[in-house]
């Protein structure tokens, strides 16, 4: 039962994730635009962008690169379909994971020196981000009693009220899974990226449009684990989800636009301490709470 | 019951054999066949008894206690021989305080008070019984192919020890299956201390200055255990008058307080043996010793024999933890192995990212880890033994296989460091992947591993151990980023080089093999295990089942790694793309040595080194941290154990 809802899940989110993602990603760059004074691209310019890139000869460094990202995207995509199907939050959280380390693979089998360091780079946003995505699950867990995504609908209150230290320190790691600027190292849709294009320096045509779609469905993952919550047991809940998930996909932007990139150092000191101290603080405290009452 | 004599005395005989056998192919045959009858021996133990409850076999007999009088005996004799040739006074005088101990305690109840039931076996054993059956013979295949080599490595004119060593890897398997069977915890004792004084040895085989010298230290840190036990041998015989593992046990679980001071002291053994901080510089030191020892003393043996005691104990500390006389004292235990191995488990794997040395990186992830089952021992919710159960079953395989395809590699390409195996996918593309295995299997979702520290995450979560969960997830962290980095330098591709993998030993060859089969079966069958091995034994323990990963995520997480292996298997290099140079800043001009023509027309090289994070997670700045807090754990629950002791103060 469960793995045929996943599948079906995996196939709903395989269609759909990609196309919102893409209009984000439009809308995205629209935003950013107008954040720096521009016009900015049509709404649509994303799509045109990989449309091209998968027009593009079909190039390759080595030949197992290509399969590790189609690897990457694929779990990427049954992410999604568990999370969305209402499946276990942390199995979510570690298939996510598994898509990341394919990444980091397919960057590290091209040898290229500038790959190499991206690949390295992201390793370590993936180690400063994951003590904090765990424990915002954890916290999920301990204010619903559950790990499955569907337990939030029967809750008589959205998780935050009791997980907002939580939710704020989720907020903070968001920005680095979001790739955006002050923690955007690996790689970086601006222009000013210092090791050429980072992780993906070795990625092109085809294998480049399956990232970049990775990266679409990674953020529309993202903003539905930031939605979850804000559900509860009342048909409203399901629209103040999607609204909070647009807010912070904007102030997203807005942080990207604001802050210019930080050291590695600054990034994983940032990241434990906020998962360590927002996180902590919220476990401790819904753990003990009963005792004290 | 037969079987179960024939599988602790047979390695034994086997073992003497080896010792008389001089001829390397007598004893390449000799080995391999009896590894062949251990193994099928103990499948077959573990098949026909599948899913057993606790099953007590009625046997005591005064010649086997004689025995383990004689062995311990012998055991401290040939310490102290080592330690008076190398006028090492602590293990001497630890050596003399243990044998006057044991054979004190010997003459003062052993016959007062016997055992009926001398071997029993349930579910936890048989899992053990495969692993130590299974992944030790398999080891011990591997080392005739090694040790091989090895000594064509040894400088002219060495002494070749080999006897010795393959007599000792047997003994080993002999005193592990010892311990996992007796009831007659005076039996049990006996194991233990043959596994220490085996380790000993085999940690010092080739005598140099440096192996001396970790040998020592092991055998201090584990005698400071034995002592421990003997100590909890004494306080079970005169508070609770009975040796049976079980009837210790049962009254434990009835009134934790009670038997404060023998789990204290029988956690502590457990400790020392699982090389938890401080004492975990023995595994680091036991390093020194060929690849197949550190196999074994890592995945199937010794250490496990820890992490085996810990969870046998882990329903006392767990109605210790809930008791409602006794209070901090009956939790005490529980909290002692809670902290210690939480407190390992994040600092070893924090100190893990600045090794670039594979071993060393293998050790710390071994201690690591151990540190994670030592905290769900402590724990002792029925949903932390399960996990337990499956974190010891994959760390033996998955950690058999690295240190096997590690030991292959160095042979082959002269070094162990990790920085060394660059382009090894190409260089030796079917090893790489078997450790391309490993790595994914030790570390990653949807993978054995990861399924078990998922299980243990959901037990820290209902339980409230807030501690717990911030070291797991931290701790989980760093774990990714030592084996991300470590994959990534496998998986590198450049030009097509030599291939140097065509001379590698078929008995090494086999073992590998065995090893990764069991691998890919195991995490394709993890549900199956869990409903025929592990679920037996919760239930057997605490009548009831934890269920906190339901089996559908179990059968989501089989079809997944399926998934993978195959990619690593059979998807990786076909493509129809273009092949093309990579991008180095000027015209590339050999992709294999990253060199590429600079702006002067000249020959410039791309270097480029994985992290090793030094300053932030140096040994230097954080062993001493754990050091210091884990003694402080441990003294602190020692003393309060001394002092419930009525009498004793």
């Amino acid at each position: 039962m469960s793995l045929l809802s996943v599948l079906i899940g995996t196939l709903a989110f395989a269609v759909l994730a990609p196309v919102l993602g893409c209009l984000l990603a439009g809308l995205d760059r629209k935003v950013s635009a107008r954040m720096q004074g521009r016009v900015g691209p049509p709404l649509l310019q994303p799509y045109y962008d990989v449309r091209k890139l998968i027009e593009k000869d079909n190039v390759s460094v080595n030949s197992a690169e290509g399969a590790y990202v189609t690897c990457a995207l694929v779990f990427t995509l049954i992410a999604g379909g568990i999370f969305f199907s209402g499946g276990n939050l942390l199995m979510s959280v570690f298939v996510v994971t598994l898509s990341g380390l394919f990444f980091i693979v397919a960057a590290y089998s091209t040898r290229s020196p500038y790959a190499e360091i991206g690949a390295m780079r992201e390793t370590l946003q993936v180690m400063a981000y994951e003590p904090m995505v765990l424990l915002m699950a954890v916290t999920f867990f301990m204010a619903s009693g559950t790990f499955d995504v569907a337990g939030a609908f029967a809750l008589g209150a959205p998780a935050v009220v009791v997980a907002w230290p939580a939710f704020l320190g989720f907020l903070f790691v968001l920005t680095i899974k979001l790739r955006k600027s002050p923690f955007d190292l690996s790689y970086s849709h601006h222009a000013h990226q210092e090791i050429v294009k980072g992780i993906t320096t070795e990625m092109s045509g085809r294998t480049l449009a399956k990232v970049e779609v990775m990266h679409w469905c990674e953020n529309i993952l993202f903003l539905g684990w930031t939605a979850l919550f804000f559900i509860w047991g009342s048909p409203v809940s399901a629209l103040v989800a999607v609204l909070v998930a647009v807010l912070v996909y904007f102030l997203e932007i807005w942080i990207d636009n604001n802050f210019a990139r930080v050291k590695w150092q600054a990034l994983l000191k940032s990241a434990w301490v906020v998962a360590l101290v927002a996180g902590g603080v919220n476990i401790a405290a819904l753990a003990y709470a009963p005792y004290l009452m | 019951m037969a079987l179960l004599g024939f599988l602790i005395l047979f390695p034994l005989v086997v073992a003497g054999v080896l010792l008389a056998v001089r001829d390397n192919r007598a004893r390449n045959v000799v080995v391999a066949v009896s590894a062949l009858v251990v193994g099928v021996a103990s499948v077959w133990l573990v098949v026909s008894y599948l899913s057993a409850p606790w099953i007590s076999f009625d046997f005591h007999s005064p010649v086997v206690d004689y025995a383990c009088t004689i062995v311990s005996v012998l055991v401290a004799a040939a310490i102290l021989f080592f330690g008076i040739r190398y006028k090492n006074v602590p293990a001497c005088v630890l050596a003399v305080v243990q044998v006057v101990g044991s054979l004190a305690f010997e003459f003062a109840f052993a016959h007062s008070l016997p055992v009926e039931q001398g071997l029993y076996l349930d579910s936890l054993s048989l899992l053990m019984a495969f692993i130590i059956g299974v992944v030790g013979s398999g080891i011990c295949v591997y080392a005739l192919g090694y040790m091989e080599d090895f000594q064509a490595h040894e400088p002219e004119g060495a002494k070749d020890r080999r006897p010795t060593f393959f007599a000792l890897m047997f003994a080993f398997l002999s005193a592990m299956f010892l311990i996992v069977f007796s009831n007659n915890m005076v039996w049990l004792f006996t194991g233990w201390e043959v596994t220490t004084v085996c380790s000993f040895l085999l940690i010092g085989y080739t005598r140099t200055e440096e192996a001396v010298r970790n040998a020592f230290r092991q055998i201090i840190m584990n005698l400071i255990g034995g002592i421990a036990f003997l100590v909890a041998l004494y306080a079970c015989a005169i508070q609770l008058g009975t040796l049976s593992l079980v009837e210790f046990l049962q009254i434990g679980i009835m009134n934790p307080a009670l038997v404060a001071l023998p789990v204290t002291a029988l956690a502590l053994a457990g400790l020392t043996k699982a090389a938890q901080m401080p004492f975990h510089t023995w595994l680091l030191g036991a390093m020194v010793a060929p690849t197949p020892t550190s196999a074994l003393l890592h995945s199937s043996t010794m250490v496990k024999a820890g992490v085996f005691l810990l969870v046998k104990l882990s329903p006392i500390m767990y109605a210790g933890a809930f008791a409602s006389q006794g209070g901090l004292l009956a939790a005490m235990p529980s909290i002692m192995t809670v902290l210690v191995g939480g407190i390992t488990f994040a600092l070893c794997s924090f100190m893990a990212i600045s090794q670039s040395n594979a071993k060393r990186v293998l050790a710390y992830s071994t201690i690591a880890n151990l540190g994670l089952i030592v905290a769900c021992a402590g724990v002792g919710t029925p949903e932390a033994v399960w996990a337990a159960a499956f974190l010891i079953l994959f760390h033996a395989i998955a950690k058999s296989l690295l240190f096997l395809c590690v030991g292959t590699a160095e042979h082959h390409i002269g070094s162990r460091d990790i920085e060394d195996m660059d382009l090894l996918f190409e260089r030796m593309p079917r090893l790489s992947r078997f450790m391309m295995l490993g790595i994914l299997c030790m570390f990653i979702a949807p993978f054995g591993m990861l399924v078990a520290k998922w299980a243990t995450l959901v037990s820290f979560a209902e339980m409230g151990q807030v501690m717990l969960i911030i070291v797991l997830a931290f701790g989980s962290a760093a774990t990714f980023m030592f084996w991300a980095k470590w994959l990534g330098k496998l998986s590198g591709i450049a030009a097509a080089r030599e291939n140097v993998e065509h001379d590698v030993h078929t008995s090494e060859w086999t073992a590998v093999m065995v090893m990764a089969v069991l691998v890919i079966l195991c995490c394709a069958g993890l549900p199956v295990i869990s409903w025929f091995a592990v679920e037996p034994y919760v239930y057997s323990v605490y009548g009831m089942l934890g269920q906190d990963i339901s089996f559908s995520n179990l059968w989501i997480s089989s079809v997944l790694s399926i998934a993978v292996i195959v990619v690593l298997f059979a998807g990786l290099g076909r493509t129809k793309a273009r092949k093309v140079d990579i991008y180095l800043a000027g015209v590339s001009r050999d992709n294999g040595e990253r060199t590429f023509r600079n702006s002067l027309s000249g020959t410039s090289t791309a270097s480029a080194r994985n992290w090793y994070l030094e300053d932030v997670f140096g040994e230097r700045r954080i062993a001493p941290i754990g050091t210091a807090c884990c003694s402080a754990v441990i003294i602190v629950a020692l003393a309060a154990a001394a002092v419930s002791v009525p009498g004793l103060f």
